[in-house]
């Protein structure tokens, strides 16, 4: 034994290091015919790397105070060295992280990888999202900006429709009777030690789980149907090195495009970092036009179709918890968008449509016609979900295979 | 270890009277979490009253001033706008303030939402999601004047009432005041208070 396995040994003995690789990595048997889709789970962890690094650093001479906070972001972008380059990175980050998160759920979607037996998988991967959503806004605040703290101000008061408790409630969460440096500091709290915190327990859970199923496949079958004489699925390949590589490939066109919007667009025309954010704070003057970061803009469209403030604040709600249930919606015969009925790629697209248009509308003012357009849009986005284990059942499906196919 | 002479039942109640114990003492442990999350002494200090001026108010002006931190609205309204409040009820959702009395002290007129008919004071926050919104005067638009909200587009009249058909439900807030004498209000305490 030469002294590099003996000291390995030492370490498994004490350790299961060795047992953790192969069962993780070197003997974690992925489906062979994973497509560009299954990109953006390695490329989410990537992202959050970069947001707990660059995250880290700018906390270094970041200052959370109603006083202090907008001019320490400032001293950040001019006087730090390399400050301007860290915080870009962070905000471009944020963006790119829903970027890479939406398509990872649309794969999920369309490939039904939310379907028996990865239920957990999707249901941990719907509460990383929230937390992700939790964790953007809080982290939206921290520049306190005028749009920080006007839509830090309009997301707080959503509570307020809570009947009897609301005002209560709202002033708990703002720890004053306006937004000020008591909320920031709390915000501050919360972004950088509690939030990164759970999402890196329900990272860790969501692998597990993964990790105890099996990965799905563009065919939506599995694989652990067919094994050979050792047990090793017949259409598996090793994670590592098969996939590590793979993902590699991946990661290279993600950070060409990352850098991209850093150094030549990093306020992408004020989609990522938005115009009245370079003004500070002001409690007295809203800006003339509000909206949120485009990642929350489907959602906050259809807070707004609704005439109603407590009915528009359910719908939001509703139109997030809805997608905890899409493991029980789908009632089709197979999992992917490849066996299955015409139909499913039509209120697919349609859904993908009324989604960006959500998105769009929500970055828009309010007028009759646009709100007109987001209702409709709303009506269908629940009726995708509602309806679909009723539409989910249309047709004829094609024959799956035994066997993955390329 | 055989099992003989186990009373499982009594294993079980003591199971659950350590987790009831438990639990009480996890819930009292979280009053302390929780409730420093309120305002703090400071943050509730600064919530003293404000004195506004009404000398220089010309009708159909309006001054904004900070009280709590919360922008508040002073509007003087001319005669017309009163008797058109008066005779407006259609349109609006709570129109006599019956559906959220909490929006305003139950000193002020029903009607017009204010002490003295001509000088309404209102909490320049949206009742929806909290934005400012925007003065717009009898002359300056089509339907009456009052205030509206850019950020979701709820409209309300010159006495505060909420339109239907906008996001917002309640009425704007009227702040607790008094008149100190008979061109100045004194915001945050209450009519007969002094």
């Amino acid at each position: 034994m030469t002294k590099m396995a003996a000291l390995m040994q030492w370490v498994d003995d004490r350790f299961p290091a060795t047992k953790v690789w192969n069962e993780h990595l070197a003997e974690y048997y992925a489906p062979k015919n994973f497509n560009f889709w299954y990109f953006f789970g390695s490329l989410a962890l990537l992202v959050l790397v970069n947001q707990i690094l660059t995250g880290i650093w700018l906390t270094m001479n970041y200052n959370p105070s109603g006083e202090g906070a907008y001019a320490s972001v400032e001293f950040i972008m001019r006087d730090v060295e390399w400050g301007w380059l860290l915080r870009y990175m962070h905000s471009t980050g944020a963006s790119a992280f829903f970027v890479v998160v939406y398509l990872h759920m649309f794969r999920g979607l369309i490939y039904g990888s939310f379907r028996k037996p990865r239920e957990l998988v999707w249901l941990f991967g719907m509460i990383i999202f929230v937390l992700l959503m939790a964790e953007a806004f809080m982290g939206y605040l921290l520049p306190w900006g005028n749009m920080s703290y006007w839509g830090a101000q309009v997301i707080i008061n959503l509570f307020s429709a809570i009947p009897v408790y609301g005002a209560d409630i709202t002033e708990w969460i703002r720890g004053d009777f306006i937004i000020s440096g008591a909320t920031l500091n709390r915000f501050f709290a919360l972004h950088v030690v509690a939030l990164p915190m759970a999402l890196l327990l329900m990272v860790f859970l969501h692998i597990v789980a993964l990790h105890k199923v099996g990965s799905n496949n563009p065919d939506g079958i599995e694989i652990k149907k067919n094994k050979d004489e050792n047990g090793i699925p017949l259409d598996g390949i090793p994670f590592h090195p098969y996939y590590t590589v793979k993902d590699i490939v991946g990661v290279a066109g993600f950070l060409f495009l990352f850098c991209l919007v850093i150094f030549f667009a990093p306020e992408m025309g004020g989609f990522f970092l938005e115009p009245p954010n370079f003004t500070p704070a002001d409690p007295l003057k809203t800006p003339a036009h509000i909206a949120p970061v485009w990642y929350f803009t489907p959602f906050y469209s259809i807070l707004r179709a609704v005439p109603d403030q407590q009915l528009g604040v359910v719908a939001m709600a509703a139109s997030l918890i809805v997608l905890f249930f899409m493991p029980w919606l789908d009632r089709a015969k197979v999992k992917s968008v490849r066996y299955k009925h015409w139909s499913f790629k039509l209120w697919v697209a349609l859904f993908v449509v009324a989604f960006v248009i959500l998105g769009y509308l929500g970055m828009k003012g309010p007028t009759p016609m646009r709100t007109l357009v987001a209702q409709i849009c709303t009506v269908y986005y629940f009726a995708f979900f509602l309806l679909m284990p009723w539409w989910s059942t249309w047709g004829e499906t094609k024959p799956v295979p035994e066997r993955v196919t390329h | 270890m055989s099992n003989d002479g186990v009373d499982n039942g009594k294993r079980r109640f003591l199971t659950l009277a350590t987790s009831a114990v438990g639990a009480v003492g996890a819930v009292g442990v979280a009053v302390p979490f929780v409730k420093s999350w309120n305002p703090s002494a400071k943050a509730q200090a600064a919530g003293a009253p404000v004195e506004v001026s009404l000398d220089k108010l010309e009708v159909g002006q309006m001054v904004k001033v900070e009280w709590r931190g919360k922008p508040v609205f002073v509007v003087k309204r001319s005669d017309s706008v009163i008797e058109a409040l008066k005779n407006t009820k259609h349109d609006l959702k709570d129109p006599t303030s019956e559906k959220f009395p909490e929006q305003q002290p139950a000193y002020v007129d029903k009607d017009v939402r204010s002490v003295r008919p001509d000088v309404l004071v209102l909490v320049g926050i949206c009742t929806h999601l909290g934005c400012v919104p925007q003065h717009q005067k009898e002359t300056e638009v089509d339907w009456g004047g009052g205030f509206f909200c850019p950020c979701h587009g709820s409209r309300f009249d010159l006495a505060g009432r909420v339109f239907s058909g906008v996001p917002a439900s309640k009425n704007l807030e009227v702040p607790p005041y008094s008149y100190t004498s008979d061109s100045s209000i004194m915001i945050g305490v209450d009519e007969g208070a002094a």
